[in-house]
């Protein structure tokens, strides 16, 4: 017996050494992105190519990245993350291909998972071709993956996320063209406050970078302005939300705050009316997916939600996008695609004037820099221009109110009606 | 030798007089029972002397009150969310008590009852029969199929990927059941995403009726608050127990329940005495799995939205229930489960109420659950009814 089991572990070091003496050979790589529908079967360059541009001049393949969650409970938003790109590089990306360059787009699934998507990251930087990424959806997933994108000087425009330490971890590379938690959360407050009249408040969150944070940022404003905070808990639960929602009925807040995503926010809502507690619900934008009214039905109908994206419908120079959307991938767009466009479209501005003034391929430092220098960029949901942490000067915030018709609710839920609208400069 | 043993069974079981007939079957249950009543019992005394002796420390609220004022929904909800582990954990525990093997893909063969459910109950709302069946017939059809489907595929599983792995090393049957684990997960996402139903799949039912009022609570402000336990609950708990006394009656009064018990015992013995050992074994899953199965489809029922990762932790859980009540023991395990659905209903609602909201109950219910049970596990190694060996499946 003993002579078997080490004849095997012999034989496992000799394969584990062979295979380490073979990987730096020029192999395929094996880093393809996780959902190969749009993407380039295996990088022809090799590997191990210098990152010096060719001087030649204009030719060469430019990819840009997509991050974002295409499975998993998170997919619906990040499916229309990695569509609005899709569109964005299809339509936009005339500037670069009229320079003479390729365009792909690489599309990586992070699963909402902060370690897949570091791990995508490292794959990502090893691909000198990618010069841009936009994602993601998830701050904790940005949050993860940014170190890599750093080092590697990889511009990251994010069309989602909000949290405030994407910009203020001093990434120089981190874009977005969203607004902020810390102003999100004092926007919901501010609403509960004075229009829903709310006296009593208890919060839940989901224990993420994200839903903790906006949250946390509820509270603080909350407490200063004398809204009775009755609890503060966070929960990884996704399916039984018994004991928490029996604190809740004993304290009988007058709302609840979700800080969190529309997945576990949908089952627990449910629930909550099920058991007959009757406080008004509120949330962020991570409740705004249609799968939130198809999950809890009439517990959410009426229900009031901020968001830094409004639906598609609410910019009129999205109208087109949204028919090409529809042509397209046969549903309607949904929350974040629009944005993922104009991220799509600025990193697109400025590769194509990194390479104006590199006369040839940018590097990614070149791209950065360009990035920097960008000035004012008119996308479809609006105008961004960013300041030194990375934000856009100005954002918009909203307030809006899920739509009480019937229906199939991926089209209920592109009525959900606007009820405010906010211009806030960045902190 | 394989007549005679044969035989002297059956003797065994003309023999049997009613009262022991009745302990055998009905005996567990009675323990079950009491560990309900003994769980509540000292953990609610527990968290009144723990809100008396706190009292003075807050000022804002009457500590004593708003704990006595929640402390009958605690319980339910502890005895739903036990319930729940107990019927995995008898899956765990039958395998274990056969093979003393640790079968990891169980919470999968969960998570597919629960999908079977949702196929079942999206397929009777595609042609318009959910709102017309009556619920309790509803009810009885998605508790068989499920068990149907499920107990033939952890058959189908034993087949596969155990029974080739039989006499190898006991950890490569284990690795074998984490691999099935994550293979089924993964297919059946890609077949709930494919078929319309999508990653979150919705559990359909008919109206099963309004949550049963028990009791109101009053709270300071001349409020009341309700004790209710929704119907759902209430058909979880009791399929639960029906499926304790039914497994009851299989393992302890029927042949079948012999052989089983012989194979335990002694594998090589049990063989030499015409018992077909395989054929055992491969029951033993199925039974399991539709145990599970039959779990899966009440959680689904009682939760309403299920996705492919959501066997993950109550197989977990379920697991560490049957290690509690003592691994490979029926009774135990459903005494395990119902112990840490009360520990953890508990910890979760109390611990913020008397830390003042410096802990999140919810967020910490793991850790308190599980630091008890290392407690529990350090005084009574071999679990909470491990001693009882006799019943060893």
């Amino acid at each position: 017996m003993m002579k078997r089991v080490s004849a095997f572990l012999i034989f496992a070091l000799l394969g584990a050494l062979l295979a380490a003496c073979g990987a730096p050979t020029p192999t395929a790589p094996t880093t393809a992105p996780a959902t190969p529908t749009t993407a380039p079967a295996a990088p022809t360059t090799a590997p191990a190519a210098p990152t010096t541009p060719p001087a030649a001049g204009m030719t060469g393949v430019i990819k840009i990245a997509t991050q974002s969650p295409l499975s998993g409970p998170q997919a619906a938003l990040g499916v229309g993350i990695r569509n609005g790109a899709e569109l964005g590089l299809e339509q936009l990306g005339k500037t670069l291909t009229g320079m003479g360059f390729t365009v792909e787009l690489a599309p990586f699934d992070d699963q909402a998972k902060p370690e897949v998507g570091s791990a995508n990251a490292k794959n990502i930087v090893s691909d000198n071709d990618i010069l841009c990424l936009v994602g993601h959806l998830n701050s904790g997933v940005a949050l993860a993956s940014l170190p890599d994108y750093q080092a590697a000087s990889l511009v990251m425009v994010s069309p989602a996320n909000t949290n405030p330490k994407i910009t203020e971890s001093g990434y120089p590379n981190a874009f977005r063209i969203v607004g902020r938690d810390d102003v999100q959360g004092a926007v919901g407050e501010e609403f509960a406050r004075t229009e829903l009249k709310i006296n009593s408040v208890y919060i839940i969150h989901d224990k993420t970078d994200y839903g903790q944070g906006v949250a946390e940022f509820f509270r603080q404003n909350a407490e200063k302005n004398g809204i009775k905070v009755l609890g503060f808990e966070g929960t990884e639960e996704q399916s039984v939300f018994d004991s928490i929602l029996t604190p809740i009925q004993a304290a009988n807040p007058d709302l609840i705050y979700f800080g969190g995503i529309y997945s576990q926010a949908a089952p627990m809502f449910k629930q909550a009316r099920d058991r007959g507690i009757k406080a008004a619900f509120l949330g962020p934008d991570g409740l705004d997916s249609p799968e939130l009214l198809k999950v809890a039905g009439d517990a959410v109908k009426g229900m009031y939600y901020t968001s830094v994206a409004a639906p598609v419908s609410q910019f009129p120079d999205a109208a087109k996008f949204a028919e090409d959307y529809q042509a397209k991938y046969k549903e309607a767009a949904p929350p974040f695609s629009a944005q993922a466009y104009d991220a799509m479209g600025v990193c697109i501005r400025a590769i194509a004037s990194a390479a104006e003034a590199a006369k040839g391929k940018p590097t990614r430092a070149q791209v950065l820099e360009a990035m920097k220098k960008l000035g004012a960029y008119k996308g479809i949901t609006g105008t961004y221009e960013f300041n030194a942490k990375g934000d856009p000067v100005k954002s918009a915030y909203f307030v809006l109110q899920v739509s009480s018709e019937a229906g199939d609710p991926a089209e209920v839920w592109n009525k959900n009606a606007v009820v405010k609208r906010l211009e806030i400069a960045a902190p | 030798m394989a007549v005679e043993a044969t035989t002297g069974s059956e003797l065994l079981v003309t023999r049997r007089s009613f009262r022991s007939f009745m302990s055998e079957v009905f005996g567990p249950l009675l323990q079950v029972f009491l560990f309900v009543v003994g769980s509540a019992v000292v953990l609610g005394g527990l968290v009144i002397l723990l809100a008396a002796a706190l009292r003075g420390t807050r000022e804002d609220i009457d500590l004593l009150q708003g704990t006595i004022t929640i402390l009958p929904q605690v319980i339910i909800d502890g005895m739903v969310r036990g319930f729940l582990y107990a019927t995995i954990a008898l899956g765990y525990t039958m395998v274990y008590g056969v093979l003393e093997f640790i079968n990891f893909a169980h919470g999968e063969i969960f998570m597919v009852g629960a999908f079977t459910g949702a196929f079942f109950s999206a397929a009777l709302a595609s042609s318009g029969m959910l709102t017309t069946l009556s619920p309790i017939l509803f009810v009885i059809a998605a508790v068989l199929l499920g068990m149907a489907v499920s107990g033939f595929l952890a058959m189908s599983v034993e087949r596969v990927a155990y029974r080739p792995l039989r006499n190898a090393p006991r950890l490569v049957p284990l690795i074998s059941a984490i691999g099935v684990s994550l293979v089924l997960q993964d297919v059946m996402r890609i077949i709930a995403v494919n078929t319309g139903l999508g990653f979150n799949a919705q559990f359909r039912t008919p109206d099963l009726g309004q949550p049963l009022i028990l009791a109101q609570m009053p709270i300071a402000d001349g409020r009341t608050i309700p004790v209710s336990i929704d119907s759902r609950s209430m058909i979880f708990i009791v399929v639960a127990i029906l499926m304790l006394i039914g497994l009851n009656y299989l393992v302890n009064i029927t042949k079948l329940g012999t052989a089983i018990r012989a194979v335990a015992q002694d594998r090589p013995t049990a063989s030499l005495m015409g018992i077909d050992v395989n054929r055992v074994i491969a029951i033993t899953f199925l039974i399991g799995g539709a145990l599970g199965g039959a779990a899966g489809i009440l959680f689904g029922m009682r939760v309403g939205t299920i996705n492919p990762y959501v066997g993950f932790l109550p197989g977990l859980k379920a697991f560490t229930a049957a290690v509690l009540g003592g691994i490979g023991n029926i009774t135990g395990a459903m005494v395990g489960g119902i112990v840490l659905g009360f520990l953890e209903a508990f910890v979760a609602s109390y611990l913020s109420l008397f830390t003042r909201g410096q802990f999140s109950g919810a967020s910490y219910a793991d850790i308190v659950a599980f630091s008890i049970l290392i407690l529990i596990l350090i005084f009574r190694p071999s679990g909470l009814l491990g001693e009882v060996v006799t019943q060893k499946v």
